[in-house]
């Protein structure tokens, strides 16, 4: 009995170290490990990448040996400097603006200029649909709407993909709704007119925040709305080729087809979703993907959408799984009473 | 026409036409096990029962699996997944027995080379359990191209692309095998139907020859001892149990066999409803798409040692090195010089090997999954040559060993 407890020692030992090298040490050497910053946009990270940028930019200029190259570095570390700069500057009027009390009253007049283009079924802006924002309020966070009227580039960090050459579709915002208290205002009505986040269902969270660029098939939803079922085929044809047609306004602007999301729960993990949402450029750098902005409350409706799609069984998985290990245990205590009766016979 | 007598029991009919008594007592009543074995005898009833449940779980799978490039994917993770009633759980059932069952061959393999299960009589024993790891092992791959996810899409472009054998270039060769220039739908239905068909087959057939290897020349015990098994037998059948050194197949090996089945089944059902994602990769939950290369292309867990034999050299040499890891452990009856059939533990030098050997493959594995870069590319390399020196080696350390 001892020698075959010990013989289980080392069998289960070295599996479990083969198991722990090949899963969680594994894992952790491939995947950078990204702390979240509790859906708090403050710039930490937008500014903590650009300082890497000029440190590494730093770095490989030592290794460089002529003097062309160098001055070519140099180059881009003068224009990342200012860019850190620029960065600094726009995180701390973000800062400013929202220790403004906002008047909604006063933000309704000011949200005209909003009204223009974020309507219902509003049409695609530069590839991209602008938003009815009646939930916005709720579902993304006070400063990053802040940053967003500010500039839209810096606040979703992706000022990289813009220059004055290849404006944001949304950059003349910055002309519109330009002062401090304007700002200020028109977050406060947005947040005034929202229902409360616990309104917000799953559905409209996803189709808000991520459902204008991706699709989500085993949700049944397209970026021009969920696919209804159709009587006639031709119906059906003519709602895919406008789906299409969308999709190629979003790829022209992307740069390629944002993937469908049905799966990403289970390709991409929890921790991963909800670091990546917070902020896209922290896994996957130089993405074209922007910050949505999102709450944390608002993530996680989100990802509540996405486990909904990706994984739906998982209640019955944990229901199904405690009775069969209820039965096993039965069938241990079975299995050892039996051999116990047979091998008394033969010790 | 032969004479009848009428039957006076079920058991007896069938008795008078198949012979089952015969068959009872030559299969199961009086096939004889040595008494002195220890839990890890049971591995093959443990193999039996998962190969089983590989089985059962495929079968429901098959009903509703498209082996089509633009449905397999959703027909797995839509049809199965989410709209099959319990189509999850064959699922789960099935790739999680698919990873466990490759853990349990080793295990049985180990204890084989461990308890010198392979020599004296047991060669056939051991290149039939082999051969049956080789048909597993492409049972697995093919397997694991079906889901047609992005890792199912780029291990089969790796590992057909191995078929170029290196500088010979033999591109002619892996397009042969691929049905097309890059795996597709050729690619997708012939590894559908090996899965399914051929290799299980195989399976089958050497399960057969594997049980049957082990008739004449008697499963192994714990010290290695050789003894007459018909005199123990007689000894067995004349009521003294405890003083013989054998016991019946059914039902004593089975009593113990099923308990250690039982405990094993816990174990396996944890892991199929809460712990499964070592067995299905979060990058095959991705789609296939031959435009984008995953940032790490790595094969399951119980492919990693070989992959990193083939891995830290130049193409040639690797390739040489990974054919050598192949077929290196089916020469082990031939390489194993000493007359000894003992534990490990009693062979002296031989002992020490065995414990290396295992570390060795141990780091290999941990090895192959990390990205191949700084120290982890050196520990590789380092590993791979202490694998092929240990087989090169074992040649002359087992002529030395003293017979015991």
């Amino acid at each position: 009995m001892f020698k075959e407890l010990k013989i289980l020692a080392v069998v289960v030992s070295f599996s479990l170290l083969t198991y722990y090298l090949v899963e969680p040490f594994a894992h952790g050497e491939m995947h950078a490990h990204v702390e979240s910053n509790h859906f708090q946009y403050d710039g930490s990270a937008d500014i903590e990448e650009v300082e890497v940028k000029i440190e590494n930019l730093k770095a490989e200029k030592e290794t460089k040996e002529k003097a062309e190259e160098k001055v070519a570095i140099e180059a881009s570390i003068v224009t990342e400097t200012a860019h850190l700069e620029a960065k600094k500057t726009f995180w701390s009027d973000v800062k400013r603006i929202s220790a403004i009390k906002g008047d909604a009253a006063a933000g309704e007049t000011a949200y005209a200029a909003c009204a223009g283009c974020h309507f219902k079924d509003a049409p695609a802006m530069g590839g991209v649909r602008p938003p009815e924002l009646n939930v916005a309020g709720a579902l993304y966070a006070k400063d990053y709407l802040i940053g967003l009227i500010k500039d839209p580039t810096m606040a979703s960090n992706v000022d990289h993909k813009f220059s004055a050459e290849r404006q944001h579709p949304m950059s003349s915002v910055v002309y519109m709704v330009s002062s401090d208290e304007d700002i200020a205002n028109v977050v406060a009505y947005l947040q005034s007119i929202a229902p409360s986040i616990d309104e917000v269902t799953p559905k409209i969270a996803f189709e808000n925040a991520c459902g204008r660029c991706h699709a989500n098939k085993y949700m049944k939803w397209t970026q021009i709305g969920t696919k209804p079922t159709f009587k006639y085929k031709k119906d059906d044809l003519a709602f895919q080729i406008k789906t299409i047609e969308y999709q190629d306004g979003v790829k022209a602007y992307m740069g390629k087809l944002p993937p469908d999301l049905s799966m990403y729960y289970r390709s991409r993990g929890e921790h991963f979703l909800e670091t990546f949402i917070e902020n896209p450029q922290s896994h996957l750098a130089g993405t074209a993907m922007p910050r949505v902005g999102v709450t944390a409350e608002g993530a996680e409706k989100v990802i509540e959408y996405l486990i909904e799609s990706a994984d739906p069984k998982h209640a019955e998985r944990n229901e199904t799984g405690k009775w069969v290990m209820i039965y096993m245990i039965f069938f241990v205590l079975a299995a050892y009473l039996w051999k116990r009766q047979i091998w008394k016979d033969l010790h | 026409m032969a004479h009848f007598e009428k039957a006076n029991s079920i058991e007896e009919w069938l008795d008078q036409r198949l012979a089952i008594r015969t068959v009872k007592r030559v299969m199961s009543a009086e096939y004889w096990i040595p008494k002195d074995i220890n839990f890890l005898w049971a591995m093959g009833m443990v193999l039996a029962i998962t190969f089983g449940l590989l089985l059962v779980s495929g079968i429901f799978l098959l009903m509703y699996y498209q082996p089509n490039v633009d449905l397999a994917f959703d027909s797995v993770n839509y049809t199965i997944m989410q709209e099959v009633d319990y189509g999850w759980l064959w699922r789960h059932v099935h790739a999680v027995a698919a990873s466990v069952v490759f853990l349990i061959i080793y295990i049985h393999m180990f204890t084989g080379i461990y308890y010198g299960s392979y020599k004296k009589g047991r060669e056939m024993i051991w290149i039939s359990g082999m051969l049956l790891f080789v048909a597993f092992s492409a049972e697995a791959f093919s397997g694991y191209m079906l889901p047609w996810g992005q890792m199912s899409y780029w291990a089969g472009m790796v590992i057909t692309n191995l078929f170029s054998l290196g500088s010979l270039e033999m591109n002619g060769i892996v397009e042969w095998i691929r049905g097309d220039y890059v795996p597709a739908q050729a690619f997708l239905d012939r590894f559908f139907m090996l899965h399914v068909l051929l290799i299980p087959l195989a399976i089958l057939g050497l399960i057969g020859l594997h049980f049957g290897a082990l008739r004449i020349p008697h499963v192994n015990n714990q010290e290695g001892e050789e003894f007459d098994f018909a005199v123990e037998a007689e000894k067995y059948k004349s009521g003294d149990k405890i003083g013989a050194k054998v016991i019946a197949f059914g039902n004593d090996f089975m009593a113990k066999d099923m308990f250690v089945v039982a405990i094993y089944l816990v174990f396996f059902f944890y892991l199929v409803f809460w712990n499964y994602g070592f067995a299905m990769d979060p990058v095959n939950f991705d789609p296939a798409d031959g435009l984008k290369t995953p940032a790490h292309i790595y094969p399951e867990w119980y492919f990693l040692w070989s992959y990193e034999i083939l891995r830290p050299f130049s193409k040639d040499i690797g390739l040489i090195a990974f054919a050598f890891a192949q077929v290196i452990f089916m020469m082990l009856p031939f390489l194993d010089r000493s007359p000894n059939v003992a534990p490990a533990n009693r062979r002296g030098i031989f002992a020490i090997w065995f414990w290396v050997m295992i570390v060795d493959l141990i780091v290999l594995t941990a090895m192959g999954k990390l990205p191949p870069a700084g120290i982890y590319s050196d520990i590789g390399f380092y590993a791979a040559v202490t694998f092929i020196i240990l087989f090169i080696a074992l040649p002359f350390i087992t002529k030395l060993e003293k017979k015991l």
